[in-house]
């Protein structure tokens, strides 16, 4: 991308307007995530910077969102619940998910691309189609507001995500090494647990993580199925923006977003070393 | 072992080698079969089913019979076309099955559901049942007919006994015909009047602001998805995290973060404000109407867009655009003849993709968007918390669901569900 020496007057104006255009991009992606940060310290119930925040003066600045955030006990509650159901979906998806990939990824699979349309369709369906659907259907069978039905409904929605990235981590899989270490007298069950388990174990996680974020920030689908004992944050915030438009609602988007991060960085080390693994390197 | 005849070849354990390898194919197809069993029968009962009965739903019309069950039969023997209201005895089993209703207080159901149908019903199923409370048949001085009647007389009229007849089978296309604006006429299924006309006003509104964010996505993240694609890896692999963390971002933080932004009161008025280009009156209306939805999802979408076209990109030789350079191509012709159109299949790919998306949003119309820049799916949800009409919720919801299924196989035929790749 670098400028060539015998770039035209013409190309070297192009190239810079090129490369201003990118940056003013970049910052249309990016300034609204990193405004809300600043604003999370408003002294002020205002959505907006004061003049003393912009003078970087210190009584413009305070943390009694957050103080609000941990001592209430509506919050605390949806970040239990958030938690709990989070955690739940996650593992019914993956394990789910994961075995369905293993049988997916076998040669000459019956019906392959029907199977798969199917078992990705929660994430192809438009959200409020899903959620609409699972209002009905768990209305009659009594599962509207528990937490179990919130659960179920959040694992058939994480379960593509599983599915899709254990089946892309399964097309690099060497199907020999399964076959020396049978050669070699291993039984199918040890060979599973001690050379598929290690090799396939980055790509579940990355499946995980992908179900865990689908859940955690889901709010459509807990909005309809759920009643209010199963108020996850996102739906909290829902609420609040509708409602009263509070700067705790800022507090709590600036963790989500520190808790983005974290996620963000995992799943790109876990990329990375599944480049490595199989002799891919960045640099 | 090994005999020149294929066919003679045994295994260790003396079994035909043919029928060995056979087994143990069959065996590795059930074995794979049952691996994926468990994940199907589970997305299948709580997803396929619960869509499933959502198209059930919008169509079913058990309700009529169910309150009115022995009137149902003998009024289906009534012809509304020959232009005379029911005789007695439909009269007679209206009255048994309307005390009935009236004290199980079911009868408001059937009323506020023919409500659908033709305004008026629900007050007089309501005002009907509550005198009917108090009527005793047996003490009845006049027939049937007339003391119905004398409770109201819409109950003499032909148009009400005909909406009650033609909403009285086991399924109903009213919730459809509702959804796309026609509605039942004296003369047959007519289109709506003009001011009732809501719903396909709202598709078209939906799909063009769909289409609107499409190709603003394309617009602007042709531009970045180059840039990565041709950038060292060290560098793109940085530069990658500013697209990576607002797709990693709730959903919610992002809406939030534009309704700080876009408000009357918000950061970027403040800060035309303090530089003097518009004044405190003429701040800019950029939120809470269809600007807001669009420039908040053309955010929020970006990234789907620009993912696929990114690893579309990476994919393309450079040298080709360096041969056309070296045949004399200017950089633009190289870049039309060359370079973009491998790119299609990209831009396609991350199009339907964001399309789709974008058609069944839901949250961010609904904080957003206002009253003008709401999508279809907030009317479905309309129905289904608000005005409690389930069955044009759906109906709806099935309209919506052929849509995404008919631009879902376009996808495919694009660019195949195998080859969807995430991360």
């Amino acid at each position: 991308m670098a400028l060539p020496l015998h770039a035209t007057t013409s190309e070297r104006i192009w190239h810079y307007t090129f490369l201003t255009i990118c940056v003013l991009i970049f910052g249309f992606l990016i300034i609204p995530i990193l405004v809300i940060i600043p604003l999370s310290f408003n002294a002020q119930p205002y959505f907006s910077f004061t003049p003393e925040m912009i003078a970087f003066d210190p009584a413009g600045y305070s943390t009694k969102w957050y103080e609000t955030f941990f001592n209430d006990s509506n919050w605390q509650a949806a970040v239990r619940n958030s938690i709990v159901i989070a955690i739940f979906s996650t593992i019914i998806s993956t394990f789910l998910g994961t075995l369905a990939a293993l049988g997916l990824s076998q040669k000459d699979f019956p019906f392959k691309t029907t199977v798969m349309g199917l078992l990705i369709s929660p994430m192809i369906v438009p959200l409020i189609i899903s959620a609409t659907g699972m209002f009905f259907f768990y209305a009659k069978v009594n599962l509207l507001g528990t937490h179990i039905g919130v659960i179920l409904a959040h694992a058939a929605l994480a379960t593509p995500f599983v599915v899709i990235t254990v089946t892309a981590t399964l097309t690099g899989f060497d199907h020999s090494l399964t076959r020396a270490a049978a050669n070699l007298g291993s039984s199918p069950t040890n060979t599973f647990f001690r050379i598929t388990v290690p090799l396939i174990t980055p790509g579940v996680i990355s499946g995980a993580l992908f179900a865990f974020i689908t859940s955690f920030d889901e709010v459509v689908v807990v909005l309809f199925v759920g009643s209010v004992n199963q108020r996850t944050i996102p739906w909290a915030m829902f609420s609040g923006i509708r409602e009263e438009i509070s700067p705790t609602i800022l507090a709590v988007a600036t963790l989500l977003i520190c808790f983005s991060i974290v996620l963000l960085f995992m799943v790109e080390l876990l990329r990375r070393r599944n480049e490595r693994l199989r002799g891919i390197t960045p640099y | 072992m090994a005999q020149s005849n294929t066919t003679d070849l045994k295994t260790a354990d003396g079994i035909s080698l043919k029928l060995s390898l056979q087994r143990s194919l069959r065996r590795k197809k059930r074995n794979a079969l049952l691996l994926v069993t468990p994940l199907f029968l589970f997305i299948i009962i709580t997803f396929i089913i619960p869509i499933a009965y959502m198209l059930v739903r919008s169509v079913d019309n058990g309700i009529t019979a169910e309150i009115l069950p022995t009137t149902v039969p003998l009024l289906a023997k009534w012809d509304p076309l020959l232009g005379e209201t029911p005789d007695e005895d439909v009269y007679k089993a209206f009255i048994v099955d309307g005390k009935v209703a009236a004290k199980a207080k079911t009868i408001n159901r059937l009323g506020k559901r023919l409500n659908y149908e033709k305004s008026g019903i629900s007050s007089l199923f309501r005002k009907t049942g509550r005198k009917l409370r108090k009527l005793e048949p047996e003490k009845l001085t006049t027939s049937h007919k007339d003391a119905l009647i004398k409770i109201d007389k819409k109950w003499g009229q032909v148009e009400t006994w005909e909406v009650i007849h033609r909403e009285s089978g086991p399924y109903t296309k009213s919730y459809f015909l509702s959804a796309v604006d026609m509605e039942y006429d004296a003369n047959g299924i007519q289109w709506k009047e003009e001011d009732s006309r809501i719903y396909l006003n709202l598709f078209k509104r939906t799909l063009w602001l769909s289409f609107l964010i499409t190709f603003l996505t394309v617009l602007l993240g042709y531009p970045i998805a180059y840039l990565l694609a041709t950038l060292k890896t060290s560098t793109s692999n940085l530069l990658i995290i500013l697209v990576l963390l607002p797709f990693w971002t709730s959903l919610l933080v992002r809406t939030s973060s534009w309704i700080a932004l876009l408000q009357k009161e918000g950061v970027i008025n403040d800060f035309l404000f303090a530089i003097g280009l518009i004044s405190d009156d003429g701040r800019l209306a950029m939120i809470h109407n269809q600007m807001g939805t669009v420039v908040a999802m053309t955010h929020i979408l970006l990234p789907f867009m620009i993912l696929p076209l990114f690893s579309v990109m990476k994919t393309i030789n450079p040298s080709y655009v360096r041969a056309a350079r070296s045949m004399g191509a200017t950089s633009f012709t190289a870049f039309r003849r060359v370079y973009f159109p491998n790119t299609i299949a990209g831009i396609g790919a991350g199009g339907i993709l964001v399309f789709i998306l974008s058609i069944g949003y839901y949250i961010t119309p609904a904080l957003v968007g206002g009253t003008k820049g709401t999508l279809i799916s907030n009317f479905i949800a309309y129905h289904i918390s608000g005005s409690l009409n389930w069955g044009l919720a759906a109906a709806l919801g099935t309209l919506l669901l052929l849509l995404v299924v008919a631009l879902y196989i376009l996808y495919d035929k694009i660019v195949g569900i195998d080859n969807m790749k995430l991360g």
